[in-house]
């Protein structure tokens, strides 16, 4: 178990705090989703908050850059996209951080460094090693994490891109998400291997397994990984989690059983940590509540400005084509 | 009898597994889950994993090895959980399924059925809602069905399953559910027979698949006007009829061409070229194309109702071409 008193006070504030106002954001996201205020596929990341959380806490978003699936919303937030403007995007509105040309699979915000929000299985993690290599030409101190699923594992896309980012040591961390789903598919149907990390040995890379519900190991395992993936050697994480919810808002996830899910709630990723914080006197109870509150106001106040933002005009359509 | 598409779809794939044992279904999806959109509801069951094989999300691979089992003497069906992601597969597609026959002088052959959703859906966004028949259309060695009814689906698919080509078919993401006669007995559609919905001698509507929902709806707005609409379905892209296509020209001397595809070098352009080149003497007007605007999908809901085509999108085109 890793010791809670190493870290700074502050820093476990902020990332428990980044957790809920996720997992609150998300749940208002699923109301107004039940409510047709959202269309479309919605695919939630309720559950899988302390990977985003953990991994991006260690960047320095001026030069690192984050990229990542349609399973998007967390890590925008964990990147400091604001939840109005990821709201409003839900909204399809125009003051959403795509103009609401994007959706809920396709948030970026170029100035934050998030490069998306991609809908495509397995597309975005040639891209990610693409950043990478300006990194790496303009001698830049950056580094990139490349977030996808265990679906996406399989890809020709993702060993390419391995295989690409060692010869050329390119500073990319891969962190598989793997919540044990790929839709209805449990990954061991559809995967040679269960331990993803060792395909890091193919390349030459170095890879790593970390439990991705527990915050403080996500956080130093990337930690500890930007300095190798920095000094030339590209790294595969891979982060073992699980979706509470079905793979988009329409799937009634009835592929899995309800013991597997209570299994995992268990092991809440925010309950670790506020649980481990209040054991050692770092958060009281009533703490935790005002941070609960906090963030179900934020989202609310993202729901209401998405509400009475305004549609894209006609002519947006025709807009952002070609410059 | 009163089916949907997706029973329509299903029934074919059964009753031709059933028949062959060499067939196959293969895609993500298709066998414990039924099928992202319930088209394969309950052949595992029937047919067992040894027939109905859920795949990795691998497209490229997974259609390339369609591709090969087809080559040496399996008849695949290879779903795609959507077209959006058969761009991964394009390589298999192109540069192997279409080619096999030709380069290989005629030696090897390859009966294999991509099927899957196409086409705009609402709310998904640039990468998840476009019309790809036009990348199919273009490419030859490859044939190419798009149904706009359940009775067509069911008898046209049956048609591809049994055809030793690679075919595309083309169903639209958002006509799972439309409900339509099917016949009781066995029938077959051929490659190459568009239908006409309707007779008329004022105007030529051509347009398949999806819009041609939109067509009809458009056609009660004609009526109205007393415009009498020639309605012609293709069915098949490819081949296509060009036959129906003239003769119905001759008699009408207008014609409007409807495709959620983009514009450019599409399938409604060409057969807008076809139609200049072979029978330009009868045209008492330039043909019209209501095509999707020529723009990435919006995830915006008034923006991506406005990129498709539509009823007054429609009006507007038959007014031009008939100076009204
Ligand atoms: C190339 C491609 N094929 C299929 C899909 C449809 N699809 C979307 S998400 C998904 C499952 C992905 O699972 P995983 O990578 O494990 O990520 P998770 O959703 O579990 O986070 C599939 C098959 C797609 N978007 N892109």
């Amino acid at each position: 178990m890793i010791d809670i008193k190493k870290y700074d006070k502050e820093l476990l504030m902020d990332m428990l705090e980044k957790m809920v106002l996720i997992r609150r954001f998300e749940e208002k996201a699923a109301q107004s989703y039940g409510l047709r205020k959202i269309g479309g596929f919605l695919h939630l990341y309720i559950g899988e908050e302390a990977v985003a959380v953990g991994a991006i806490q260690n960047l320095n978003l001026s030069k690192d850059y984050v990229l990542t699936t349609y399973r998007d919303h967390g890590h925008a937030l964990a990147c400091g996209l604001t939840p109005n403007s990821l709201m409003a995007e839900l909204y399809g509105k125009i003051t959403g951080c795509s103009k609401g040309k994007g959706g809920s699979m396709h948030f970026f915000d170029e100035k934050k460094h998030f490069y998306g929000g991609n809908g495509i299985v397995g597309a975005h993690i040639p891209i990610a090693a693409g950043v990478g290599l300006k990194i790496k030409y303009l001698k830049e101190d950056g580094v990139v994490l490349c977030f996808f699923g265990d679906g996406a594992i399989h890809q020709g896309s993702f060993h390419e891109t391995l295989n690409m980012t060692k010869i050329w040591e390119i500073p990319v961390i891969f962190i598989c998400e793997n919540n044990q789903y790929g839709m209805g598919t449990d990954f061991k149907r559809v995967s040679s291997i269960q331990d993803f990390s060792i395909m890091a040995g193919s390349y030459g890379m170095y890879g790593e397994q970390v439990n991705g519900m527990n915050i403080l190991e996500v956080y130093d395992t990337v930690k500890k990984s930007i300095e190798k993936a920095k000094n030339g050697i590209p790294v595969l994480l891979e982060a073992k989690t699980y979706r509470y919810k079905g793979h988009s808002a329409s799937d009634p996830a009835k592929y899995r059983s309800k013991d597997e899910l209570e299994k995992y709630k268990s092991q809440d990723p925010i309950l670790i940590l506020k649980n481990e914080m209040i054991k050692n006197n770092l958060l009281k109870e009533e703490e935790f509540e005002d941070i609960d509150i906090k963030c179900k106001k934020i989202a609310k106040e993202a729901a209401d400005y998405a509400e009475k933002s305004d549609e894209p005009d006609l002519n947006e359509l025709y807009t952002d084509i070609l410059i | 009898m009163k089916i949907t598409m997706r029973e329509a779809i299903r029934a074919a794939i059964d009753e031709e597994m059933e028949k062959d044992t060499n067939i196959i279904l293969m895609g993500e999806e298709v066998g414990q889950y039924n099928g992202a959109y319930k088209v394969s509801q309950g052949l595992l069951d029937k047919y067992t994993d040894k027939r109905i094989l859920d795949t990795p999300i691998t497209e490229e691979g997974f259609a390339g090895i369609g591709i090969g089992a087809a080559m040496a003497g399996l008849r695949p069906i290879v779903e795609f959980m959507t077209f959006n992601f058969s761009i991964q597969a394009m390589d298999q597609i192109i540069n192997n399924a279409a080619k096999m026959l030709y380069m290989s002088g005629g030696q090897l052959k390859v009966p294999i059925v991509f099927r899957g959703p196409n086409g705009p859906a609402e709310f998904l966004g640039s990468q998840h809602s476009q019309a790809l028949q036009t990348f199919f259309f273009h490419t030859p060695g490859l044939k190419v069905m798009a149904p706009s009814t359940p009775e067509d689906a069911k008898g046209m698919l049956k048609t591809a399953i049994r055809d030793d080509n690679p075919v595309i078919f083309l169903e639209g993401e958002m006509m799972y559910s439309w409900e339509g006669e099917v016949p009781e007995n066995e029938y077959l559609i051929p490659f190459g027979k568009a239908i006409k919905r309707t007779e008329g001698s004022d105007i030529t509507i051509i347009s398949y698949s999806k819009p041609m929902k939109t067509v009809l709806e458009t056609n009660e707005k004609l009526k109205e006007l007393n415009i009498n609409a020639e309605i012609i379905d293709l069915r098949s892209l490819r081949p296509l009829d060009e036959e129906t296509i003239y003769e119905s020209v001759k008699k009408t001397n207008r014609v409007v061409i409807v495709d959620e595809s983009w514009p450019n070098a599409s399938v409604a352009s060409h057969i807008g070229w076809l139609i200049h080149k072979n029978v330009f003497d009868y045209l008492d007007a330039p043909v019209e194309l209501v095509t999707s605007e020529d723009v990435p999908m919006p995830y915006n809901h008034k923006l991506e109702l406005h990129a498709q085509p539509t009823v007054e999108k429609i009006l507007n085109a038959v007014k031009k071409v008939m100076y009204i």
